[in-house]
């Protein structure tokens, strides 16, 4: 058969994807085909067409290269628009020539609207669409101080953020009483309004724009209806779209009253020759300004093409999930309720900024559309559950209601059926995945790469992973919780292997259960639990190597290489005596000194040679380590209790002191803090630690695995009225348990969330003794108290270990060149640049 | 031409703290002396500098291997630098100096380049 002739009338997202989705088909056998593209660039990504302001380039965003396009033996003519369609000979005519066709593609995508405002065309007006735009914006921008959006919806306020990151005061004029009021509803407009606000972009609401004058106070000035007026020095028009429809319009092709080319369900035109793609189409009396319905088109029509009977446009999901100016904004199906007896269910935190919209189905059994400003948390849940008809939970409130409130789980992958849309921008189901997995891709990346899955917007990636983690693991993929390479195994099961063997070294535990040399992973995790285990001293020297610099020099590195000294203070109470020898030491070595979140005194900037002799000092005058560097004990703060306090029942700071004690250097897989107030005021903010304790008129109440820190969680109250000596045992217990069974680097919080049973397991093993372990809990707490001894004692009174202590081993008298210092306030602090790539 | 060097003594096999590293003066700067007792050859000498942080650290770092190769982390950012070519593991395009080291009876000697005028022979 004979070459025909295929010409695709403009290069955007959508014609580009037809182009390349059309190669891949048989049909691509039979025709030879043209492009024409108005712009100078070669297809780019539109939806991320913001990041070219923050540094990407064309080649960042482009879709493809001139190389591919050679390599399909599509011809491709950038930079010269189509400018007339014959139909009845079936030729396109551009300013360099005439072209035969025998299928024509429109793909032309559409224009910005910019309301018939008088002056509305003058220097310093400008549209959001294409490179060529942002470029004029961007040099436009370099002589201005203000800019205003005409238009609060979606890409308007995208481009309020454009000119608030080219450093502009950015507005944005709505001529609807709230924000995006084609997705949103009042009480979520007015939030993101707020938020907007929050952030110094100016939201004016109701404004009618009259005109455009030259202004008084900047380049131009905006009249409004209300006699109102603002003053700007560029403008960016984003009051909605319009399909490009002109060359239709011309040739008498079928044209939506309101604009658009209209298609049927194969996507072709009036015309049987011409088809129309993208948003420059009408589909059912519907535009759609998205990407992913636009790239459904596309592949219809492919599929068309190819004499494929059932290919069909059914229409497309516009919800959309969008993080604007920082802010998480979701419109799911239909949000405003206006199917017929549609019921509401709204929640509304103006505490945390939150607020979430279900629109249920009447019977309340199918959620048919939701808003989320705020957070965009739920939104993959509930777009599933729409997209999927799936039925609600009995209480479906749970779903928008923050988790602690016993709120319903994510809807778990495993619940989706095969038909599920995940990805919507590559039409890539479950199923799809599936495939994909049973087809040997083993993760995220591959299957990305195999089904093309969250290459698009990228608003899928979070479900993406759920869903192959859930089909690995159905599949019996293990997903890999090996230490490190060196170690097949979990830090709980190392712990086991080295307490029931005994095992005292690492090149010991490494020849017998792992391999190669180890790691800055390993080695610390083995580290810690030989101290756990064993409590030997961290300098013995076949400990050395195992331990981070923090604990290797027990101190905690500073940026620029010198260390931090925090003698521990028990409780946070010292003597008048105590803090002059620290007031004293701190001036003798220049040491920028501050008051810890910790209720102790940190001494800031020792070289690595000072350390000893510092501490030396220190000791002679009764200090210990505070373990500041230890995944240890670190302090147990208090309040000062009813030794003075007139509501204190009990003596705070006296049980504060015995504790910190008791479990000073003690090692775990994390850092551990305590605290103990004197009486329900809580002064000493016990329920934010691992273990907190609140004096009552009976005795001690005890709340464990509390946080502070990136992720806070409250500590649960564990048990109650104890006494002192079975507050004591309580708290042996639990340590002890969280020693042998959490995972590396995991506090107790973490640990408490992952233990499966819970808090209510945790109490049976330790306040019933379910397992039959706590005598021996206890039996091993008490040897490691037995055996605790000051580490920075051992190290100074040591020659050898001291040893370590030397900056350069052959010049005992240079100065580390780095360390350069500046004074503020009054003390000592490094001046250091940043080098890093 | 290959630009001048000295094989300098630095330390004595005593200095060297199996599995880890220590910190030298020399003419060139800092640098840092590792010692794996397990590897052959079982000493390396990089830069002491770390690039990302310009602190001068790395003999602090804990040593190990990657897929085997031999490297220190640095304490600061943790970043892994082989200990063979200096190149970096997480940032192909950074790379600290990497020095040629021997063992001479009990001492170690590095070669560094020469600075300047060469030192005049005693
Ligand atoms: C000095 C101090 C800040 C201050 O000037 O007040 C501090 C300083 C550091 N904190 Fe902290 N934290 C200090 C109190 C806190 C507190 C408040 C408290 O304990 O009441 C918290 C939140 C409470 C909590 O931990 O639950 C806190 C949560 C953290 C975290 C986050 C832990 C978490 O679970 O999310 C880290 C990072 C980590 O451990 O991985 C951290 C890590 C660090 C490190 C070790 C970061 C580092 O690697 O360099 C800092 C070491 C400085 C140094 O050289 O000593 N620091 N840090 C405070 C020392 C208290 C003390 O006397 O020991
Ligand atoms: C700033 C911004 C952010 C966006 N964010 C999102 C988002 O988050 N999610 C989403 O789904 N969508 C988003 N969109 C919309 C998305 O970019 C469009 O849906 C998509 O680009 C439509 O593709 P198209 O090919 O139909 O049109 P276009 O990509 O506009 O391509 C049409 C091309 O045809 C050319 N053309 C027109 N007439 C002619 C002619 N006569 N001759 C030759 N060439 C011609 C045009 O110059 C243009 O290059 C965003 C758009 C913008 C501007
Ligand atoms: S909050 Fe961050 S910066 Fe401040 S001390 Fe803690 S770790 Fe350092
Ligand atoms: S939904 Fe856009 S990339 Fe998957």
């Amino acid at each position: 058969m004979e070459h025909q002739t295929l010409i695709v009338i403009g290069n955007g997202m959508v014609g580009h994807h037809f182009l390349e989705q059309f190669c891949q088909s048989p049909a691509s056998e039979h025709y030879q085909l043209v492009v024409f593209g108005e712009e100078k660039q070669l297809a780019y990504d539109r939806v991320h067409l913001s990041e070219y302001f923050g540094g990407s380039t064309h080649a960042d965003l482009a879709m493809a290269t001139a190389e591919w396009y050679d390599a399909q033996g599509i011809e491709l003519h950038l930079n010269e628009p189509v400018t007339s369609i014959d139909r009845e000979n079936q030729i396109v005519t551009t300013p360099k020539g005439h072209y035969l066709y025998h299928q024509l593609v429109l793909a032309t995508g559409s224009y910005p609207f910019v309301p018939p405002i008088a002056g509305n065309d003058q220097d310093g007006c400008f549209v959001y669409r294409t490179l060529a735009d942002l470029d004029a914006i961007r040099a436009s921008a370099a002589q201005a101080r203000s800019g205003v959006v005409v238009g609060g919806g979606l890409l308007g306020l995208e481009a309020a953020n454009a000119l608030k990151s080219l450093g502009l005061q950015a507005h944005v004029v709505e001529f609807a009483p709230r924000l995006m009021p084609v997705q949103l509803d009042d009480q979520g407009g007015g939030l993101l309004r707020q938020k907007i606000e929050d952030l110094g972009v100016q939201v004016h609401t109701e404004k009618a724009t009259t005109e455009i004058s030259p202004g008084a106070e900047a380049r131009l000035r905006m009249n409004f209806a209300d006699d109102s007026h603002l003053d700007t020095d560029l403008i960016v028009f984003s009051a909605g779209i319009r399909p490009q429809d002109t060359l239709a319009r011309a040739c008498g092709l079928e044209v939506g009253e309101r604009g658009g080319i209209v298609v049927n369900n194969q996507c072709t035109t009036s015309d049987p020759a011409i088809h129309a793609i993208g948003e420059c189409a009408l589909w059912n009396h519907r535009i759609f300004g998205l990407v992913a319905p636009g790239y459904t088109m596309a592949r219809t029509l492919v599929a068309a093409l190819n004499q494929d009977q059932d290919a069909a446009f059914t229409g497309a999901d516009m919800s959309t999930k969008l993080k604007l100016l920082g802010v998480d904004v979701g419109s799911i199906g239909d949000a405003h309720a206006q199917i017929p007896g549609a019921r509401n269910i709204r929640f509304h935190d103006e505490q945390s900024g939150h607020y979430r919209r279900m629109v249920l189905s009447q019977d309340g059994k199918k959620l048919l559309g939701a808003i989320l400003v705020g957070d965009n948390g739920p939104y993959d849940t509930l777009l599933q559950y729409v997209l999927n008809g799936i039925e609600l939970p009995d209480n479906p409130e749970s779903l928008i209601l923050p988790e602690s409130e016993g709120g319903a789980p994510a809807l778990g992958a495993d619940a989706l059926p095969d038909t599920a849309s995940i990805c919507s921008c590559h039409n890539v189901t479950k199923g799809d995945i599936c495939c994909a997995i049973d087809a040997g891709c083993t993760d995220v990346g591959s299957v990305k790469t195999e089904t093309r899955a969250s290459t698009g917007c990228g608003g899928c990636s979070a479900l993406l992973k759920k869903v192959v983690d859930s089909e690995l693991e159905k599949r019996g993929v293990e997903v890999c919780t090996d230490l490190c390479e060196h170690f097949p195994y979990t830090r709980q099961e190392l712990f086991h292997l080295v307490k029931v063997n005994g095992i005292r070294t690492f090149q010991n535990l490494i020849s017998q259960y792992g391999k190669g040399q180890g790691c800055d992973i390993c080695k610390p995790t083995v580290g810690s639990i030989l101290a756990s285990c064993w409590n030997e001293h961290v300098l013995a020297t076949d400990h050395v190597p195992l331990q981070d610099t923090n604990d290797t020099f027990m101190a905690n590195m500073q940026k620029n290489g010198t260390y931090s000294i925090v003698p521990r203070i028990p409780g946070g109470e010292i003597t008048p005596d105590k803090l002059i020898v620290l007031g004293e030491v701190a001036k003798q070595y220049n040491l920028y000194t501050k008051i810890t979140g910790g209720q102790r005194v940190d001494l800031f900037g020792a070289t690595l040679s000072e350390l000893p002799e510092i501490w030396e000092k220190l000791i002679a005058a009764g200090f210990e380590t505070g373990h500041a560097y230890g995944k240890s004990l670190r302090t147990v703060k208090s309040c000062v209790g009813s030794t003075w306090c007139r509501y204190g029942v009990q003596d705070s700071v006296g049980m504060a002191i015995m504790l910190e004690n008791r479990y000073k250097g003690l090692r775990a897989p994390h850092k551990v803090k305590m605290a103990v107030s004197g009486c329900t005021r809580e002064c000493a903010e016990a329920q934010s630690k691992d273990f907190g304790v609140i004096a009552t008129d009976k005795g001690w109440n005890l709340y464990v695995c509390g946080n502070g820190g990136m992720r806070p969680r409250h500590a649960d109250l564990f048990a109650t009225d104890l006494s002192d000596d079975e507050l004591i045992r309580t708290i042996d217990r639990v340590v002890m348990f969280y020693v042998r069974t959490a995972d590396r680097l995991q506090r107790t919080s973490v640990w408490l969330e992952n233990l499966e049973g819970g808090l209510d397991y945790l109490k049976q093993v330790v306040l019933d003794d379910s397992l039959g372990i706590g005598e021996e809990l206890e039996q091993h707490m008490a040897e490691l108290v037995s055996t605790y001894r000051c580490e920075w004692k051992a190290a100074v009174e040591d020659p050898e270990k001291r040893k370590r202590f030397r900056e350069f081993v052959n010049a005992p008298a240079q100065k580390d060149p780095v360390q350069q210092w500046t004074f503020e306030r009054g003390q000592r602090r490094p001046v250091l640049e940043v080098v890093a790539s | 031409m290959k630009a001048p060097t000295n094989w300098v003594p630095v330390c004595t096999v005593d200095d060297l703290v199996a599995d880890s590293g220590i910190a030298v003066w020399t003419e060139d700067g800092p640098v840092s002396v590792f010692y794996l007792p397990n590897r052959l050859p079982a000493l390396f000498a990089v830069s002491h500098t770390d690039p990302f942080s310009g602190s001068n650290v790395l003999a602090r770092g804990i040593t190990g291997d990657i897929n085997g190769e031999p490297v220190v982390a640095s304490p600061i950012y943790k970043q892994h630098f082989s200990l063979r070519t200096g190149r970096c593991l997480e940032d192909e395009g950074v790379q600290i100096k990497v020095y040629p080291a021997l063992l001479d009876g009990n001492r170690i000697r590095l070669e560094v380049p020469v600075v300047q005028a060469a030192p005049v022979a005693a």
